[in-house]
């Protein structure tokens, strides 16, 4: 099958892009990001069923589990990722005027940061007490 | 660049914008990439609750407890529900992104077929990720 006209378009405005270096790695980490989700994702929803009905001792020590805290930071990894990338665009897209972008933009770039940082020492810490 | 308003220009003179999307008529596939965004931006919204469960489970039986009983409540279960529905929907029109992104499925009926699997699928796990939560475990 032959590529359409205006993915030849898309994808030479990519490559066209690469003095703009900002731009084309963020577009490259959200499709790298994306992919990695799609098992993480589903991995996650395990977890969540697997945690359903457990009481505090039962879903510390299973969260604690080597398997279940590794897919967990690999999540939060891909999924903060992801996530800045993806309200950031939405931010470029409706925000036009200066300070409030730029608020914007940094509150998001904190929100993700605290989110992950927030989950990540979570589940360190009850994988290692 | 510092104080210069790229959208109204310096001396202030509306510019032309494109058109936006008050000015076309609705179509599904237009709709689903609205969907896209707006589930994406939920998700978002939804770590938080991702926060309060894990910190809570790291800080001790009452801060897990109180997670836990709102996690339960009808409230909770509806915001589950929701962003259960919103990954699932989302996850979906990723793998729709990447069929474009491989060059294929922008014409006519493929599209319409890839936005209808999109939304059949996203509510369809969701119910079966409740049917096994309530049901089977």
């Amino acid at each position: 099958m032959t590529k359409s006209a205006s993915t030849r378009f898309a994808e030479n405005r990519l490559r066209s892009r690469t003095a703009a270096k900002a731009a084309t790695s963020e577009a490259w980490y959200m499709r790298v990001t994306s992919i990695a989700l799609i098992p993480l994702s589903i991995g996650f929803v395990w977890l969540i069923l697997c945690l359903i009905g457990k009481d505090y001792a039962a879903a510390r020590a299973l969260l604690g589990q080597p398997i279940p805290a590794i897919l967990m930071l690999l999540f939060l990894l891909a999924g903060i990722v992801h996530m800045k990338i993806g309200m950031q665009s939405i931010i470029e897209d409706y925000v036009h005027t200066g300070h409030l972008k730029e608020g914007a933009l940094i509150g998001n770039l904190f929100f993700s940061i605290l989110v992950g940082v927030a989950c990540a020492y979570a589940v360190l810490k009850l994988s290692f007490t | 660049m510092a104080g210069v308003d790229l959208y109204q220009g310096s001396a202030g003179q509306h510019r032309p914008l494109s058109p936006h999307l008050q000015i076309y008529r609705p179509l599904f596939t237009m709709m689903m990439s609205i969907a896209h965004r707006i589930t994406g931006a939920a998700l978002y919204g939804g770590t938080l609750l991702l926060v309060w469960y894990l910190v809570a489970a790291a800080s001790g039986p009452s801060a897990f407890a109180t997670a836990a009983w709102f996690l339960h409540s009808l409230i909770g279960q509806l915001i589950l529900l929701g962003f259960t529905w919103a990954l699932f929907h989302h996850l979906l029109g990723g793998v729709r992104h990447m069929i474009w992104d491989a060059g294929y499925g922008f014409a006519h009926p493929v599209r319409e077929w890839l936005a209808q699997a999109t939304l059949i699928g996203g509510l369809l796990l969701t119910a079966i990720v409740w049917g096994l939560a309530y049901f089977i475990l």
